[in-house]
This record gives C-alpha cells, structure tokens and sequence, in this order.
C-alpha cells in the first residue's frame, strides 16, 4: 500500500490574513500536512473558525495558501478545476434554473461538445440517484431545504469529478433529512469509489462516512492535532453501527478532543516536545475493546435511533 | 342575503366611485352660468382671451365636450393635414420614436458599461466620479449643446432621452452585477465555465432584475422628459402637440394631450412590469 504514491498531497499548507488593525497578520492554521488515497472518504472536523473551509477551498482552487503546495493526481492545484466537485452548504444553486438545468448547467460544463439529448440523459441519471425523479422541473425556491442539497449533490456528481470537497453539507438540515442524506451518500460513494473531503461538526455523521477522521486545533496556528482511523466495517448501516465494538471507543475520542484535547493543543504546540506529525488513533490498537452494552445511546443525538435504514 | 365583496371587488367600487365624483364636480364646475360667472369675475382674463375665443375654444370644457373631443382625436388618430394638424397616433409615434431611440442606445451603451463597472473595483472607481458629477444635471440642460453640436432638433431630443437613461441603467446594472452571489460565481469557478458562458448564464440571470428595475426607471424618465423636450424643439411629437395646443388656446385638446400621455406612460411601464415578472427569481 505504501508505495502507491497518495492521490491528493497537502504539503506544509498554511494560510494567513491581514491583521484587521494593521499589526502582523493572522495565521489562521500552518503546518498542514495530509495526504488521502484514491477511494478514501475523508472528514475533518473542529471547532468553528479554525480554518477548515479556508483547506477546503483552497483543494477546490478557490482560495490560495499563503504557504504550501497541493497536489492532486502530481499535478499541483493552482485554481477551480472540473476534477475537483464542490458541494456547497449553501447549496449555491441558480434560483433562475430548474433542477435539471441546474444539473445539465454542471454537465454541459463538463462535456461541452455533447448534444441537447446526451447533456439531458446524464443529468436526469443522477437526479434519478438522489431520489428527485419528478421533481426535475422545479425551480430551488419550490423545494425543500433537504432536496436543495441532494440537487447539489446530483450536480457535483454528474461532472464525475475525481475528488469530492463537501463544507458541512447537512449542517442545514433537520436531523431526520440529514439521515435519510447520508444513507443515500453513502450508498453512491460505494457505488462509485469516490474520493471525499468533507468537514462536518456532527461526529455521528462522521464515523458512519468516513475512513479517517482529521481533528483540528483551535486556531490561530491551529493544526491537524490527530487522525483517527475509522476502520469500521462496511456496508455500514445507520441503525446498526453503533453496536460495533469500536464505536464507542471512537466517538468517545472524537467528543473528548472537541471537549478538551482542542484547547490544549495550542499549549503543547510550542513545548520542546511537541509532536510534529499527527498523532493516530486506531481503535484495533485498544487491547480490550469495550462492550457496547455499557454505554447508554447518547442523549442529543436522537436522528441514529430514530431513522430506521 | 348579504355577499361578501373580494378586496379587488372593493378596490374596483370605489375606484369607479372616485370617477363618478371627479366627473360630478367637474360637471358641475363647468355649468353654463358658472362659466359666465368665472369670465365676470375676471375681466383680465377675458379680455386675453379675446371676443371670439372666448366662447368656446378657450373656456375649461365640460366633460360632455371632453368627450366629444376625445371621441373625433381617437377614431381618426392618423390623419395629416400639415406641420400644424396631425392625428393624435402620429404625434405620439414621434414621440415614442425618439424615447426607444434614446432609451435602446442608452442601453446599448449602459448595460456592458455597468457590466464592465461591476466586475472591477478599478473600473468602478475610475468611473464613479463621473458618474457622480453627470447623473444630478437635468437632461434638459444637455439641449443647448445638443442643438449646438448635432445642428438637428429631432436628434438632439434623442440624445436628450439618451442622456437621461444612462445613468439609471448604468447604476443598476453596476450594482446587480458587483452583487452577484459569490456561491453562483464560486460554482461557475469550480465548474470551469468561460468567461462568456458566465456572463450570460450566470451573472446575466441573477442581476436581471436589477438590470430590469433600472431600465424601469429609465423609461419612466424618459417619457417625463420627451415633453419637455419636444416642446423646447418644436415639429412633432406629444410635447410639442401640447405646445402647440395651448397656443391656439384649446385646452381641451391639451387636456386630452395630458390624458393620452399618462395613457402610454403607464402603458410603457406595465410592459417593464411583465417583463420584470419574467426574470424575477425567488431565492
Ligand atoms: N477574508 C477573510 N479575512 C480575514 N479573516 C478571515 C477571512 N476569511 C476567514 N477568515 C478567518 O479565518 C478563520 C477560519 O475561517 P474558516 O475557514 O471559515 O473556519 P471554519 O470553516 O473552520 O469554521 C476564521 O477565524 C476567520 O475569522
Ligand atoms: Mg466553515
């Protein structure tokens, strides 16, 4: 496995503002460095304002890093690229478009020679894929918060993009939508090997996607503290996940860095003895993993319990 | 048993009550006697009007006459009887000429001027003083420059409407295009899309309606100056028909000049209003 060079390569990224009163600038994160294999799933999370929409741009070519290089597929990224597809939390489709021209905008940007007909049967294939068949006429302002980011999701897609960069995509929605969402996510991603960047504040959400998990400190300077690999088996199913004898120990990881660890980060940094590299967390390394029975489902959390896949 | 009337229902009652009140009064304000009574109480008056003219031509007309008048000026709206008599048609053709003469050239030179103001900081603050410094002159102030350097009356009315189209035009295409979703223009980014393309896909659709409002006002401006204009150079047009009627002193015929602008005025108007229904979109 080691000697497959990675597909996307984050060498040394940082990013830094102008100081709004004029004094040194702003290091909002430095020192970022990740790589992520073809088919991994990747999601980061953090505490809000430690920069990861500021990464993520700056891998979709939106945004420049102040130092740093990325590279995808040993091409460096220097701007927006039809490889990379951007799911946005806004959902930033065209108000003026209905779903299928919002679609077909996306794949006649893609494939600029195909005709009226082919430009509309890929589009209507994967409005068929997020479950919008019917609804392909509508105008955004007519659908709900939910169907809004599943267009999105048709659209980023339908350009068969060899990365996915996805911002809090479900961070809008209700819990009950979020889960039908991430099922129906998680399927296509099976479907179609795809490799996805996403940033999401919900740790449910991300032991039931991803591959690895990237925790970040708090910024300014803030870093990826630790990667968590989430080597849970797959197919996963929502309802089922939970019973998995790593899952626990996993969330509990993730919710005591968010809770602690991401604070304290800042002040270990600049010990003699600072780590360098993230440190990684595999639950396959605990000895005696922990019976699920002990742990009571957590309160707040209700949409795993309530959505039946 | 008692219905209930619909708000529209309601608004129409009173609206052809407000009619019959204003035809009432004006009625009664023009009776015969009180016609007499306004020519004794103003001596000086009567004595500019003249002897004949003041018997019928020069006298507020009762709304039977308006009528009447209104009546003969629309069956025949076309005829063309010389530089001094034409049908009511004709010379609102000449006005609506020159206003969609200035108005499309004010667009053709406003909306990729806006464009171009929008999409850059330098060029927005190049241009702004000027914008600034040319948008509070009346167009009417252009008109001895105009006649000046064209040397042709009907032209010069044009670039009066011109003048007086641009800025609003500009201003709003400037803004809708600078406030632009940044979302839409990262998509457009992020998809590879050409210049072009996003110009007419992206940033053309989502400042339309800002777009569309300036060219409302514009229009709107437009028409108010057309009059003032024509009657400034004279020949033809609504401007210079009520000009022209006032010194042959028939107020009737101005009355009805007054009438038939506000008629194609909000007819103009209620065109941008279709037409801003076609582009507006609901976020
Ligand atoms: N244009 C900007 N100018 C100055 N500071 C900015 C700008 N954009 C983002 N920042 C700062 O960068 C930090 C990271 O922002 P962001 O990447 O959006 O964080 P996150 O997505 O993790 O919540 C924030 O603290 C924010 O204040
Ligand atoms: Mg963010």
């Amino acid at each position: 496995m080691s000697a497959i060079p990675p597909f996307l390569q984050v060498e040394n990224l940082a990013r830094a503002y102008p100081s709004p009163t004029g004094g040194e600038a702003i290091t909002v994160f430095d020192h970022v460095n990740f790589h992520i294999h073809k088919g991994e799933f990747i999601c980061v999370t953090g505490h809000s304002g430690c920069g990861k929409s500021t990464i993520l741009n700056i891998l979709a070519g939106l945004d420049a890093a102040t130092t740093g290089n990325v590279f995808m597929d040993g091409r460096e990224v220097a701007g927006p690229s039809l490889d990379r597809g951007v799911i946005f939390q806004s959902h930033a489709l065209m108000p003026w478009l209905s779903v299928l021209e919002n679609v077909s905008f996306a794949v006649k940007s893609r494939w600029a020679s195909w005709n009226k007909q082919k430009v509309r049967d890929h589009a209507m294939r994967y409005i068929e894929l997020v479950g919008l068949m019917g609804a392909e006429h509508k105008k955004p302002s007519q659908l709900s918060g939910g169907m809004k980011q599943r267009v999105g999701i048709a659209r980023a897609f339908s350009i068969e993009p060899k990365m996915l960069l996805m911002d809090e995509p479900f961070g809008a929605l209700d819990a009950l939508t979020r889960g039908v969402i991430q099922d129906e996510l998680l399927k296509i991603c099976a479907e179609t090997q795809q490799t996805v960047f996403m940033i999401t504040h919900d740790v449910d959400e991300a032991i039931l996607l991803s591959d690895k998990i990237m925790l970040m400190s708090n910024g300014p300077h803030a870093r990826i503290a630790e990667i968590v690999n989430n080597g849970l088996p797959r197919p996963r199913e929502r309802s089922a996940i939970h019973k998995q004898p790593h899952y626990y120990p996993i969330r509990n990881h993730l919710v005591d860095f968010l809770v602690s660890r991401s604070k304290q980060f800042g002040a270990l940094r600049d010990a003699p003895d600072a780590p360098s590299s993230p440190t990684v967390f595999d639950p396959a390394d605990l000895l005696v993993p922990e019976p699920p029975v002990v742990h009571t489902p957590p309160v707040g959390k209700p949409h795993i319990h309530l959505v039946n896949a | 048993m008692k219905t209930r009337l619909s708000l529209s229902q309601k608004a129409s009652l009173l609206s052809l009550g407000l009619f019959a009140l204003i035809l009432l009064v004006w009625y009664l304000a023009t009776l015969p006697d009180a016609r007499v009574a306004a020519v004794n109480v103003d001596p000086e008056y009567a004595a500019l009007m003249g002897g004949g003219a003041a018997s019928s031509a020069s006298s507020f007309p009762t709304p039977l006459a308006m009528a009447q008048t209104m009546w003969e000026r629309l069956s025949d709206p076309f005829y063309d009887n010389g530089p001094n008599d034409k049908g009511i048609g004709i010379q609102l053709a000449y006005s609506l000429a020159r206003v969609l003469g200035g108005f499309f050239l004010a667009a053709a030179v406003a909306i990729p001027l806006g464009f171009a103001i929008g999409n850059s900081r330098v060029f927005y603050q190049a241009l702004n003083p000027y914008v600034q410094l040319l948008k509070p002159i009346s167009p009417l102030a252009w008109m001895p420059l105009a006649l000046y350097t064209i040397k042709d009356a009907s032209a010069s009315a044009i670039f009066v409407i011109f003048i007086c189209s641009l800025w609003p035009m500009l201003i709003n295409t400037a803004h809708g295009v600078a406030n632009v979703r940044r979302d839409w223009l990262d998509v457009a980014r992020t998809l590879e899309v050409n210049p072009l393309r996003k110009a007419f896909r992206v940033i053309l659709p989502a400042a339309a309606p800002t777009i569309l409002t300036g060219m409302r006002i514009s229009m709107g401006i437009a028409w108010l100056v057309i009059v003032a204009a024509e009657m400034l150079v004279g020949g033809t047009g609504i401007g210079y028909f009520v000009w022209n009627e006032w010194n042959n002193l028939s107020i009737t015929n101005v009355l009805f000049a007054i009438l038939m602008i506000g008629v194609v005025g909000m007819a103009l108007d209620s065109i941008f209003g279709v037409l801003s229904k076609r582009v507006a979109y609901q976020e």
